[in-house]
């Protein structure tokens, strides 16, 4: 009997290591973002807002892919995130790094008190609850003027440079690498909470939360978690935003915002973090080139792109990731495949 | 004190029937449509252009509003909506998501993204007094419009055959087609009357919300909380919720104008904390 049982383990553990192993399209990736630095200098700007957009996915993927919490509100951490900084750097101090600590202690503390409201009720009570919060802060922000600005926004968010040694230049080169490696660490992280035992205990609260419970799993404290890393994560990405640009206004906590980064992981494949990713680089590119050409009304084709996703089948347009080769996706989908086989 | 009650009956009523279409789609029919609010928002421009463009008596806009926006919801969900009924809240979301960006951006493409004024018939605009009451013609006017319509819903779902055939259909689909009840046909024409009463509702509110192309955004939580709070099992509960909201909003925009909406968000999630299925569902706080 225990034999047996330690079999299963070694077998699980097995298995949460193969998954865990790092591919080579991922090494592929960063080495193709590290090498923008140098092949894109006059494209800084727009990379940066790339990397904070991805990292923000990424935080909605840890809910979203991992928990199954589809949330309206996601912009509340993002934007709480980007006002603790601004706020941060305004009275107590400019030193980025600790800024954004600060930022990603505020939104998960935030977090935490919040993912009390998403244990209960339906989907719609939990879209409801995240779209509520988010506007509520929203609110909070446009109300208490002598604090954020107001509908004007902080100004005079004023930074040292990185750790007193890297001074953001005018080009956005510093900004663009410090995103980048604020991405990297914390994908590294979420990569580690995913690929755990707790990552796995989440698949199967997403896949039946009853039968996960009866199978000792505690739903409650394990969403709690991750909401929070999640609400943390999105925290520093707004940060990010806040210090590379030296400026928050109210546009950080609008809705378009919730609705844009669901659309970024939607694009880019739910529940394998690089869909954050990918997501992003696809969306930033897409919305540039709209914006390009139908300056006004590129809303008019996001709109369009979404319903064309959902027409089509998210699955079916992210299924290329099965072509990677050694993906997690690919082994993803031979497991579907067997299951189904094993059905029949 | 009566008069701000009043003005917010009359906005109560007002909220009501434009989400009355949503709390059958979302809480019937359980398909999460943020697109409500662009029917509510084609109402109104059709109101608009009938009026200022054409001349058009405001009296004929109104049914036409209702007609015109029921045939869009028809074939709309002839089109698309029919085929995520069983399809996930997200795929839902992302899908009405979709649609609002694009009538918004389609609006602001036609018709620009001012804000849009009628101007009311004589004998609705202006005020008189009534037992002390500073009664406004034109809310008046809603109350009566939006009371003839609850009833005639309430009374449409109890007694017709239509009725009992739409809540056989949402109980279950299967057992209903079994026993001969057309689901599709019921559900397209639910669907349609919802949307209709959005617009309905959106041509009545231009005047009271004011119409630019943000309205589906800046209302959908409105219509939202009208339909989480007020629960699902009856049209009762929305039209209570939508009474409470409307009052609410008013008396608060009046006495406490700084805290601005702020009290409606934090009394939704209030209620959704302490009855997750609404204030007037039959599964009650769980």
């Amino acid at each position: 009997m225990s034999g047996e049982r330690n079999n299963a383990s070694t077998e699980a553990m097995e298995l949460l290591r193969r998954a865990g192993r790092w591919q080579i399209w991922e090494f592929a990736l960063w080495l193709v973002a590290i090498a923008a630095i140098f092949v894109l200098p006059s494209q800084m700007l727009i990379l940066t807002e790339i990397a904070i957009l991805a990292l923000f996915a990424v935080s909605l993927d840890l809910i979203l892919g991992y928990a199954g919490i589809v949330s309206l509100g996601h912009t509340a951490f993002f934007g709480l995130g980007a006002y603790a900084a601004g706020l941060f750097a305004v009275h107590v101090s400019g030193e980025p790094v600790i800024g954004l600590f600060a930022a990603g202690l505020v939104s998960g503390l935030f977090g935490f008190l919040t993912s009390f409201l998403v244990l209960r009720g339906s989907d719609l009570t939990r879209l409801m609850t995240t779209f509520g919060v988010a506007m509520l802060l929203a609110e909070l922000v446009n109300q208490a003027a002598w604090l954020t600005g107001g509908a004007d926004g902080l100004s005079g968010v004023m930074l040292n440079p990185i750790l007193g040694y890297f001074e953001f230049d005018l080009w956005g080169r510093t900004g663009y690498i410090y995103c980048l490696i604020v991405l990297i660490v914390l994908t590294y992280v979420a990569r580690r909470i995913v690929n755990s035992p707790f990552g796995l205990s989440l698949k199967a609260i997403k896949r039946n939360q009853r039968r996960a419970s009866m199978l000792g799993i505690s739903p409650t404290r394990r969403i709690v978690a991750i909401y929070t890393v999640s609400a943390a994560y999105a925290g520093i990405a707004g940060a990010l935003l806040t210090q590379t640009t030296s400026f928050v206004s109210p546009d950080v906590l609008a809705f378009h915002r919730s609705a844009e980064v669901l659309l970024v992981l939607v694009i880019g494949g739910v529940g394998y973090l690089y869909g954050g990713v990918f997501g992003a680089v696809v969306f930033s590119i897409l919305r540039n080139w709209l914006s390009v050409i139908t300056p006004q009304y590129w809303m008019f084709w996001i709109g369009l792109v979404l319903i064309i996703i959902v027409l089509v089948g998210r699955e079916r347009l992210t299924s290329w990731q099965t072509l990677l080769p050694g993906s997690a996706r690919k082994r993803e989908a031979r497991i579907q495949h067997t299951m189904a086989e094993e059905g029949k | 004190m009566l008069t701000i009650l009043f003005d917010g009956i009359a906005y109560g009523m007002l909220l009501f029937v434009l989400a009355c279409g949503l709390s059958v789609t979302l809480g019937l029919m359980n398909f999460v449509n943020l697109a409500h609010g662009a029917f509510a928002m084609a109402g109104g421009y059709v109101t608009v252009i009938m009026m200022n463009r054409y001349g058009i008596s405001f009296y004929w806009c109104l049914p036409a509003a209702f007609i015109v926006t029921a045939l869009a919801g028809a074939v709309l969900e002839r089109l698309l909506y029919r085929r995520l009924y069983s399809a996930s809240h997200l795929d839902q979301v992302l899908f009405s998501i979709g649609l609002v960006f694009m009538s918004i951006a389609a609006i602001d493409y036609f018709m620009g993204g001012q804000q849009q004024l009628i101007n009311l018939p004589p004998e609705l605009s202006g005020r008189f007094g009534f037992m002390g009451i500073d009664i406004g013609r034109y809310r008046l006017f809603i109350i009566v419009i939006c009371a003839v319509l609850t009833v005639a819903l309430q009374l449409a779902l109890t007694r017709t055959r239509f009725g009992s055939q739409l809540r056989a259909a949402v109980d279950d689909g299967r057992v209903a087609r079994g026993m001969g009840i057309n689901v599709s046909v019921i559900f397209a024409l639910t669907f349609a009357l919802g949307s209709g009463l959005a617009g309905l509702g959106g041509a009545l509110g231009t005047e009271l919300l004011g119409l630019d192309p943000n309205f589906p955004l800046k209302y959908l939580i409105y219509f939202m909380i009208v339909v989480t709070v007020g629960g699902t099992s009856s049209i009762t509960g929305p039209f209570i919720a939508a009474l409470l909201l409307g009052i609410a909003d008013v008396a608060g925009k009046y006495y406490v104008p700084q805290l601005g909406a702020f009290i409606i968000y934090a009394v939704m999630i209030l209620v959704l904390i302490l009855r997750p299925h609404g204030l007037f569902s039959r599964e009650g706080g769980r």
